[in-house]
């Protein structure tokens, strides 16, 4: 990977992070809520069922994540397991679409 | 007396103990001399200056990178004990010398050799003391390239590509330099993996520097001035 390519991963790790940073407070804020009066499958789907604003967010939420832990996770490899070749880069890719897939899976699961 | 545990041999080696006498105002280099003077004369070790300009007497003391030319013991002896190694992230030469061609390498890797377009026949370059880069260049141009901030840094310790501290450090100096014409090869000299991005900000660097630099502010500084070479397409 060239050195504009690992800036440009650098730089997509660090604006995911204020993303993320945002939607997790969001994401407690709403947990705390949720739970004042128990929590159950049909409250939570009652919320999300046909709720774009919360499939909207949800949404961001998991490309967030999908961006921000790979590019980590890689460095984390390069670092404490000496990986850096491009099977390295192309594990993080791997991992990256298997976050998102799976995320944004969940997310249409609650709001279909 | 001084119980000093000093590192004898090479990567392979071990510490051996001397008993040096505690005398008033003594530093870490007067204890290593001492011991080279009076104990063992086949103990190596570098100094030159012995007043903290020439940057040529750093190793660990006590598990910290320090000049010991600077260093009184009553600041890192508490007990009246030292250990004294050399520096961490080189490799080792002899006993308490350590070899720096790697660390001066990768100075020259970050090209941090000033690149001017004037000849000795133009006119000088008037640079106002209190201009923006003038600032910070004075916060990082003290440098004495002694080896402390890059033995600190868990960084280099985990990628022995990472150009370090003080690389980094000399290439924000020269970023800084408005007379300098080799900006943009130096951001790309310094990108990526190897470079200021894998910096992560733990601040061993600026916490232990004997010249108070912050390398991690200028860390930081390259990494901003290198996403945007690298968004606007520069790199």
């Amino acid at each position: 990977m060239n050195a504009r390519s690992q800036v440009l991963l650098w730089g997509a790790q660090r604006a995911s992070a204020m993303v993320l940073a945002l939607c997790v407070v969001v994401h407690l804020a709403t947990i705390i809520y949720a739970v004042r009066n128990g929590l159950s499958a049909s409250e939570i789907l009652g919320r999300t069922r046909g709720n774009g604003g919360w499939l909207v967010f949800y949404a961001i939420f998991v490309a967030a994540v999908a961006i921000h832990a790979p590019i980590g996770l890689r460095t984390i490899l390069a670092e404490t397991l000496g990986w850096r070749s491009r099977g390295a880069d192309v594990f993080a890719m791997v991992v990256a679409l298997s976050l998102a897939m799976w995320g944004w899976r969940a997310v249409w699961a609650v709001f279909h | 007396m001084l119980q000093v545990r000093v590192w004898r041999g090479a990567e392979r080696g071990e510490f051996q103990l001397f008993e040096v006498p505690r005398l008033e105002s003594q530093t870490v280099l007067d204890v290593v001399t001492y011991i080279q003077r009076r104990c063992d004369p086949t103990l190596s070790y570098r100094f030159a200056c012995r007043v903290g300009v020439c940057g040529s007497c750093a190793m660990s003391v006590n598990g910290q990178s320090r000049w010991t030319c600077r260093t009184h013991v009553s600041k890192v002896a508490a007990d009246d004990r030292l250990e004294i190694a050399p520096l961490r992230n080189l490799p080792v030469v002899k006993d308490l010398v350590t070899d720096m061609r790697e660390f001066f390498d990768k100075w020259a890797r970050a090209r941090g050799r000033f690149q001017g377009d004037k000849r000795r026949t133009d006119d000088f370059a008037r640079v106002s003391p209190e201009s923006r880069e003038r600032r910070l260049v004075d916060a990082s141009i003290e440098c004495i390239g002694c080896g402390v901030c890059y033995s600190a840094c868990d960084v280099v310790t985990w990628n022995p590509d990472y150009l370090g501290p003080a690389a980094l450090n000399r290439a924000w100096t020269l970023v800084n330099d408005v007379r300098d014409v080799a900006a943009d090869q130096r951001l790309m000299a310094v990108a990526g993996d190897a470079g200021c991005h894998a910096c992560h900000t733990h601040m061993n660097c600026t916490e232990r520097c004997p010249k108070q630099i912050s390398p991690t502010a200028g860390i930081a500084g390259l990494k901003r001035l290198v996403l945007d070479a690298a968004v606007k397409g520069r790199l």
